[in-house]
């Protein structure tokens, strides 16, 4: 009886009925029809598997993993490949490393002193960006002296650009080709969904048996997760390129390379460097993740001051990170806005260059040569107040803030984590199952379909169908809340320019900030518990949406704007007739990168009391009995991923075709 | 207008550099204070060393001891890596670990690395004492004295209702790299109870941070010695009786933890070796009180983990002697 109903439900947009209903009211059946079918059947056919228990897929994973450990020394794989990759890219660390943080061979300080290095990336600063971000270059790097923490910056400063350099090396050629080739960028896309929504814990630890302990596994950690960016925007670019261009280039008779390099690159150049951009931001979100495999620089000092639960510390290093990321952000945006001079100016800007040039050179020779100019002076100290200020923010907000977190956090759980869980968790998993492929069918169409049910089906196999239930019910729970501070903000934003350039840093600093810093306020605020998790997750997630959505708001033509204020319209109207109507595309896609950066949170939600899927990642790493188990709890992260990514993208379109 | 303003840039370039550069000719050229890196005349025979450290400050106190005591008065190039338990003993077998200085049973990682793949060896006991089981923060152990008696629990039990454990009460646990037969043991038990997976050291200490502060009501896995102790005195609650074998079954467990003798593991290349880091890990040897004086210098007085090992050594001289006679 109970599976009639869900027939009828999926089966929905065939009858006449429900399609003059429109899509809201099919969607609505679905859900009543759902709940309906729940009542009946709820805790039967919940696939549970507790947390110490494994499924023999979990077993074969970890016999694989013995064996590939036992046979490392051995193997001609690991002797003649893998070794060698392992040489060159530590080779590359260690180079750039005795350049900048470590000690230069035969010297007790590295080649460039702090003074070298201030002076370098303002230069490069100012003649790739302007000014201004020289400028800022030149604080924020001064400000990391002043923090107290020169070599440790310099040391993530050097393996970033390590991991930049190599993702760039590869990535733009593979993004290139994605561009080019269509069968190549299907081949790809799901291979760069994998590579950035897999959960970095699940192959860390492999990843120090193939390449050991030490900077090169740091970097491939690394370059994992910031290289799909590169390849994806270049890809982007390429693709973005008018095809009247081409057109024009080819009835000139230009061989496929001029093309490339004539036309293709040079128009691409703004996307191309965006996908730097990106690039470098997702290596230094890695910079904490990378220390639990001894990768050196600021990451040690924020998991080292977390043992202790040292906030102030820690919140001192994580700063470090944010503006080391800030500094990079506007340098790069300001090299891909960057147009070139008029013809007069430009002797002027050459004679510019040398000069500035022959100062950078001069405080590298200063900075090779005296001791004042190598090692950052002791003296000027942020660093301390930094830490003071954070320790005691932290406890006031313990102190004075919990009880109404707590009530709040109560209060968030009871009326929609827990009925939403419920509904996952307990219901059979063919109504789940029959329920997603329904909304799939409706939102996106057949294709969306087979791929939620193909996900489904491999999540089923993971064996951790439950906990992909629970870990859903959170991911929806932070998806929506980052959607509404996406709109609130993102509004404002959009419409206020000065709101833009005071929230933005703010919001930088959400992104680049490593959670682990917020986690221990956050637990004295809300426990131990999913919500925690979700607010961690929503810290993090918020910041793209807003920013996607402001774009949006932004980007609608001034003329539409005045006509809509000339016709008497009040702000309300303005905002929810208007703007938010008109940036629906905007708003698809900041729901869709919400939801992929709520889920690469998962595993961080793990760690204070999410359970489910990010539990099972931290325990496979902890222990090598559950190894196997995190493998297949990662993979069911990337499916629910991918899944929820498909359908949201198919709707996206099915919606632009409707516009039509 | 353009000459002149680059002309004008010009000459403040110029006078900026000349400025520099007479700021600087004061200055202390690099290398001619060096110190030459310190290599005493033993560092030939030490050679480099090194050492894994888990993260926790217990763990952290021992290493920051014997990398002190190695490079001292040993003369070793000591490197410590900070690492996980599972990835430093992966170390042991490609040669980048030497030595693991406190480990907790790990009857896992035994099996694969010192049965199986031989690669490490045990190197002895520690000294110190492991105690895991459930605790709760001193205020409930003041205001409820009966509460340490697992045999009250369930009377208690919905005063540990949470946001996250439903109708029954909460056990909160922790990081899931440590033993743990919770789950076993409120079914065995027949506990009122639901186990929480707090997920992270982090989550419980924090936790009773709060519960402490805000005379919150919370019941949770830890274990001793840990230096958060010193701050807030938990107070364990008496499972049933530990019995030797009353363990073996973990689905059927209903008796307290094991004490835990923490040990040390090196890897076999290092052992074979027989050098004098391999003897000095071999020989340390040190009490709790020891340990969490060492930890409550690094977590409360921020010491570095330096100034807290030259503090303890300096205190305890005829104990570093003793472990030095015997290399």
């Amino acid at each position: 009886m109970a599976t009639t109903t869900t027939t009828t439900a999926v089966a929905a947009p065939r009858t006449p009925l429900l399609r003059r209903l429109g899509r809201p009211a099919q969607v609505a059946a679905v859900l009543v029809a759902w709940v309906v079918v729940w009542f009946p059947t709820h805790g039967t056919a919940t696939l549970s598997l507790a947390p110490a228990d494994l499924t023999p897929l979990h077993r074969w994973l970890n016999h694989v993993n013995d064996t590939v450990g036992a046979n490392r020394n051995t193997s001609p794989i690991f002797l003649y490949f893998f070794n060698e990759i392992r040489a060159v890219i530590d080779g590359l660390v260690t180079f750039i490393q005795a350049l900048i943080s470590q000690e230069w061979f035969g010297r007790p300080v590295p080649l460039l002193g702090w003074l070298g290095v201030v002076a370098v990336v303002t230069y490069v600063s100012w003649v790739f960006g302007n000014w201004r971000v020289a400028l800022l270059a030149a604080g924020g790097f001064v400000f990391f002296g002043l923090q107290g923490l020169w070599q440790e910056s310099m040391d993530t400063f050097a393996l970033t650009i390590a991991a930049v350099l190599i993702s760039l090396l590869f990535g733009i050629p593979l993004g290139i080709w994605a561009g080019l080739s269509d069968r190549f960028n299907r081949l790809v896309t799901p291979v760069l969904d994998f590579m950035q929504t897999m959960p970095t814990f699940v192959y860390l630890a492999p990843l120090t048996l193939l390449f050991l302990i030490g900077p090169a596994s740091a970097v491939i950690a690394t370059l994992i997760y910031a290289m799909p960016p590169a390849i994806r925007l270049t890809a982007h670019g390429i693709r973005s390129v008018p095809p009247a261009a081409i057109e024009a280039t080819d009835s000139l008779g230009a061989t496929g390379w001029q093309r490339l390099t004539r036309v293709l690159l040079p128009l691409s150049r703004r996307t191309i460097v965006l996908g730097i951009n990106q690039t470098i931001m997702a290596a230094l979100s890695m910079v904490t993740i990378a220390a639990l495999i001894d990768a050196p620089g600021l990451g040690q000092t924020v998991v080292q001051a977390l043992q202790t639960l040292d906030v102030g510390t820690a919140f001192n290093a994580g700063l470090a990170i944010v503006v080391m990321a800030i500094v990079l952000d506007r340098v790069t945006t300001a090299a891909s806005d960057r147009v070139r001079v008029a013809a007069p100016a430009r002797r002027l800007r050459r004679l510019l260059v040398a000069g500035g040039g022959i100062a950078a050179v001069v405080c590298c020779y200063f900075s090779y040569t005296y001791v004042w100019a190598a090692e950052f002076p002791d003296g000027l100290d942020v660093g301390s107040a930094l830490r003071r200020g954070a320790d005691s923010v932290t406890t006031w907000a313990q102190n004075d803030l919990s009880g109404a977190t707590a009530a709040f956090k109560n209060l968030v759980t009871s009326v929609l984590l827990n009925p939403l869980q419920a509904l996952l968790v307990e219901s059979p998993w063919w109504l789940v199952g029959a329920v997603a492929v329904g909304l799939a069918v409706l939102l996106g169409g057949v294709r969306a379909a087979v791929t939620t049910a193909i996900c489904l089906g491999l999540i089923i196999g993971t064996g951790l169908w439950q906990d992909s239930m629970t870990t859903l019910a959170m991911t929806i729970v932070a998806t929506v809340m980052v959607m509404v501070l996406g709109v609130v903000f993102g509004v404002w934003m959009g419409r206020n320019r000065h709101a833009d350039r005071i929230i933005r840093p703010i919001l930088d600093a959400g992104q680049t900030m490593p959670a682990f810093v917020y986690l221990v306020p956050f637990l004295a605020l809300f426990a131990a518990s999913r919500f925690t998790a979700i607010v961690a997750a929503v810290v993090f997630a918020a910041p793209v949406a807003i920013k996607i959505i402001s774009d949006g708001v932004r980007g609608i033509s001034a003329t539409t704007v005045e006509a809509a204020t000339a016709a008497g319209s009040s702000t309300w109207q303005m905002i929810t007739k208007v703007q938010l109507p008109m940036s629906r595309q905007s708003l698809t896609l900041a729901a869709n990168q919400g939801l992929i950066y709520v889920l690469s949170m998962v595993v961080v939600g793990g760690l204070v009391g999410a359970g489910a899927l990010g539990y099972d990642v931290v325990a496979g790493f902890s222990q090598g009995s559950l190894y196997g188990k995190g493998l297949a709890a990662g993979v069911a992260i990337v499916l629910l991923g991918i899944m929820l990514d498909r359908i949201a993208r198919a709707a996206q379109q099915s919606n632009k075709s409707k516009g039509h | 207008m353009t000459v002149i303003r680059t002309r004008r840039l010009a000459v403040a370039a110029t006078a900026t550099i000349t400025a520099l550069a007479l700021t600087a000719c004061g200055g202390a050229k690099v290398g001619a204070t060096s110190s030459g890196g310190g290599s005493s005349a033993q560092a030939a025979n030490c050679g480099t060393f090194n050492l894994a450290v888990n993260p926790w400050v217990g763990y952290e106190a021992d290493a920051a001891v014997v990398a002190y005591v190695a490079e001292k008065n040993l003369g070793c190039k000591v490197t410590k890596k900070n690492l996980k338990e599972q990835i430093s003993w992966q170390g042991f077998g490609t040669g980048e670990v030497d030595a693991v200085l406190e480990n907790w049973g790990h009857p896992e990682l035994v099996k694969q690395y010192i049965d199986e793949q031989k690669t490490a060896v045990d190197a002895g006991q520690t000294g110190n004492k492991g105690i895991i089981g459930w605790y709760v923060p001193p205020w409930m152990a003041t205001q409820y004295p009966d509460i340490t008696d697992w045999k009250n629990l369930n009377k208690y039990a919905s005063m540990f209702k949470t946001s996250e454990s439903g109708d029954k009460g909460q056990l909160l646990d922790g990081d899931p790299s440590y033993v743990t037969n919770d789950a076993a043991l409120v079914k065995n038990l027949k506990l009122d109870f639901k186990v929480v997976e707090g997920g992270s050291e982090t989550a419980l200490i924090q936790s009773f941070r709060q519960a402490e502060a805000k005379k919150t009501p919370l019941l949770a896995y830890f274990y001793e010695p840990q230096w958060f102790l010193n701050e807030v005195k938990l107070v364990k609650v008496n499972l049933p009786p530990y019995t030797t074998g009353c363990d073996a079954d973990p689905a059927k467990v209903a008796c307290d933890y094991p004490p835990y003798d923490l040990n040390k593991v090196v890897s076999k290349k290092f052992a074979d070796a027989n050098g004098p880091a391999y003897k000095l890990v071999k020989a340390f040897n040190w009490t709790n009180e020891d340990q969490n004086s060492v930890a409550r210098s690094i977590a409360v007085d921020k010491l570095t983990d330096d100034q807290a090992a030259k503090k303890w050594v300096d205190a305890n001289p005829d104990k570093v002697k003793a472990w030095l006679a015997q290399g």
